[in-house]
């Protein structure tokens, strides 16, 4: 990976001055990370991410001082249609729908970062540790990782949360064991790929134990990848928890959880307001993350950078 | 190992089962205890469970009370159905919008895809099925949904299990348009998400391999675009899309324990989601073999596509 880049090099000679390549390679990555550092409005998705993604965190805190009514109280006759009083309509038992909307930001959005956080620790270090050492480590890791692999993610979760007892906190824990296996097998295969080329043995040969030659040698090759995957993941989880919630496995009534709401909204069919809008809140959390996370994934990935450098 | 598992489950599925009358009925916990074999040890279970499963005995569901084998053969082939309709769906979609996404890298028609990509694997897939079945369906009337043929409409003889195949292969023609007009929404749906992973895929294979030197040299001998696209391009590209397709097959599987619960679908994800929910474990085991059995397939379909895709391959 030294020398110039081969797609940059015919642009010194063709401008017709006497730089060397190495300097048209240097002004080329310059001008890589300027494309993402320059203005953020050149990356308009990333921008509305950001923004939407603020304005929910905004909404989970003030979420008390924002929401017209108590989200747990029967404040009105049940199943009223939107109307100014009650701008999204209440629901099968009288609640105003709006309120239960906003306060359910207070558990989704935690919860799912929680969630990619704890899976992405564990899928990392057992893939690390499993791609580099190899041998009966890797088949012990990675045959755990096809047990998980050999069960729909979501019917394993379904029989752990049975198993644990329906509750938030149980899906959670269910989420991540259906989770980490990806991050393990990706982080694995990265080790993989660079456990033999020339900067890692030349490590080894320096005598760098296994967990100097991780940390710092490998690191720099997974971590990109790792958190890109991460990030991508967030509105994954999202959609997992409400996922599970919506099944009646997740969030215990009368729990404000927006799973359990377009639920609610399939119970009561005719009154549409019940569960598009919680269903809404959902689209626009996991969008704004998977704008963010696509943004992070174009300026991260090497394959990418290069497509978009040349 | 999956025996295991879901013998861990600490839940006791006498009391899911027989419900109120578990606390108040001695004599009936112990007939139902012996009726399934659990009064018998655990490893005595697995043995006779496995030399069961064997002989192609699943054991008996305890929430239907049918035996599993029967259970699963008429759930199987409905979940089958639209799944194989909706992963054609977002295989046609997926690689042909990711393709132009492509060609047209940070172009309009990029952008829009993107975004379209993005949304896709963004919608919570149950919200998608309650909508589209209110609105296209119960409102505009543009399609049937609900079930997969009209109520009290008689199945067509049983071939394949798959209703618009057999009633094709019986020529009724009034059913196989009511087969039909009953799958597209819940396999637009179920897609909903596989297009958006296969679209963003597609494209990024597509891009990394225009990026190669070889595809440089076709276009400086002067090949027309089109011919490097289709020759020196989607080959190598389609390679890695394949895998993900594969692996989104299985995605599919998941999203229809979703599906299937708006649309009045019986099939397996219906059936595994009744079942988990009263500990059936004979029905729960079931399923999960069954699934294995299906992953195994799209596997071994997986690896005869890269064979005919890469003749490298074949050679080794």
């Amino acid at each position: 990976m030294t020398g110039p880049d081969p797609l940059l090099v015919p642009a010194a000679p063709l401008a017709g001055d006497v730089d060397v390549p190495g300097a048209a390679a240097a002004a080329g990555e310059e001008r890589a990370a300027r494309t993402l550092t320059r203005s953020p409005w050149r990356r308009p998705l990333a921008v509305i991410g950001l923004v939407v993604i603020a304005a929910w965190v905004l909404i989970a805190v003030f979420a008390p001082a924002l929401a017209p009514y108590d989200p747990l109280a029967q404040v009105a006759p049940k199943l009223l249609e939107p109307s100014a009083e009650h701008l999204f309509g209440t629901d099968n038992l009288g609640r105003d729908v709006l309120s239960r909307v906003l306060y359910g930001s207070r558990l989704s959005v935690p919860l799912a970062l929680l969630l990619v956080v704890l899976a992405t620790v564990v899928g990392t270090v057992l893939g690390a540790v499993a791609g580099y050492f190899g041998r009966w480590v890797d088949g012990g890791i990675m045959r755990l990782t096809d047990l998980v692999f050999a069960f729909p993610g979501i019917i394993l979760a379904m029989a752990v949360t049975a198993a644990l007892g329906a509750g938030l906190r149980n899906a959670v824990l269910a989420l991540v064991i259906v989770t980490w296996p990806s991050y393990a097998r990706v982080v694995r295969g990265l080790v993989l790929s660079t456990r033999e080329s020339d900067h890692i043995q030349a490590s080894r040969l320096l005598g760098a134990s296994a967990l100097r030659t991780l940390a710092v040698d490998v690191r720099p090759t997974v971590l990109g990848p790792v958190l890109v995957l991460s990030a991508l993941d967030v509105g994954n989880a999202v959609l997992l928890l409400s996922g599970l919630s919506f099944l009646g496995l997740g969030a215990r009534p009368p729990a404000p959880e927006w799973g359990a709401m377009v639920s609610a909204g399939a119970a009561v069919f005719d009154s549409w307001w019940v569960g598009l809008f919680p269903g809404l809140a959902i689209l626009t959390v996991v969008l704004a993350f998977n704008f963010l996370g696509d943004t992070l994934r174009d300026a991260l990935d090497p394959r990418t950078a290069r497509a978009l450098r040349g | 190992m999956s025996f295991l598992l879901t013998q861990a489950v600490p839940g006791d599925p006498v009391t899911a089962n027989l419900g109120q009358r578990a606390s108040e009925d001695p004599d009936a916990v112990a007939a139902f205890r012996a009726a399934n074999g659990l009064d018998k040890s655990l490893p005595e279970q697995y043995l006779t469970y496995v030399g069961n499963l064997l002989t192609g005995d699943f054991g008996t569901s305890q929430q239907t009370r049918n035996p599993v084998a029967s259970d699963l053969a008429e759930k199987v082939p409905a979940t089958m159905e639209l799944a194989l309709a909706a992963i054609l769906v977002a295989v046609v979609l997926g690689v042909g919008f990711g393709i132009v996404a492509a060609l047209y890298r940070d172009r309009w028609p990029d952008q829009v895809l993107r975004v379209l990509s993005l949304s896709g694997v963004s919608v919570p897939t149950f919200w998608l099925a309650l909508i589209a079945y209110y609105w296209i369906s119960f409102k505009l009337d543009l399609l049937p949904a609900g079930g997969r043929l009209s109520p009290g409409a008689p199945t067509p003889p049983q071939v394949t299990g798959f209703y618009t195949v057999d009633s094709l292969l019986a020529g009724d023609w009034a059913t196989f348009g009511d087969a039909v007009s009953r799958l597209v929404l819940p396999a637009l749906v179920l897609a909903s998400f596989t297009v958006g992973v296969l679209l963003r895929f597609t494209r990024a294979a597509v891009l990394e391999v225009l990026g190669d030197e070889y595809v440089r040299a076709a276009r400086a001998k002067g090949l027309p675009e089109l011919t490097v696209v289709r020759r020196h391009v989607l080959r190598p590209a389609l390679l890695s899309v394949v895998t993900v397709t594969g692996v989104a097959f299985a995605g599919l599987l998941s999203g229809t324990v979703l599906v299937e619960q708006i649309f009045g679908w019986r099939g397996l994800g219906a059936y595994a989601y009744t079942s988990a929910l009263a500990l059936d474990l004979p029905a729960i085991m079931g399923v999960s073999v069954v699934v294995a059995v299906i992953y195994i397939l799209i596997n071994l379909v997986v690896d005869l596509l890269y064979g005919v895709i890469d003749p490298r391959l074949r050679l080794s």
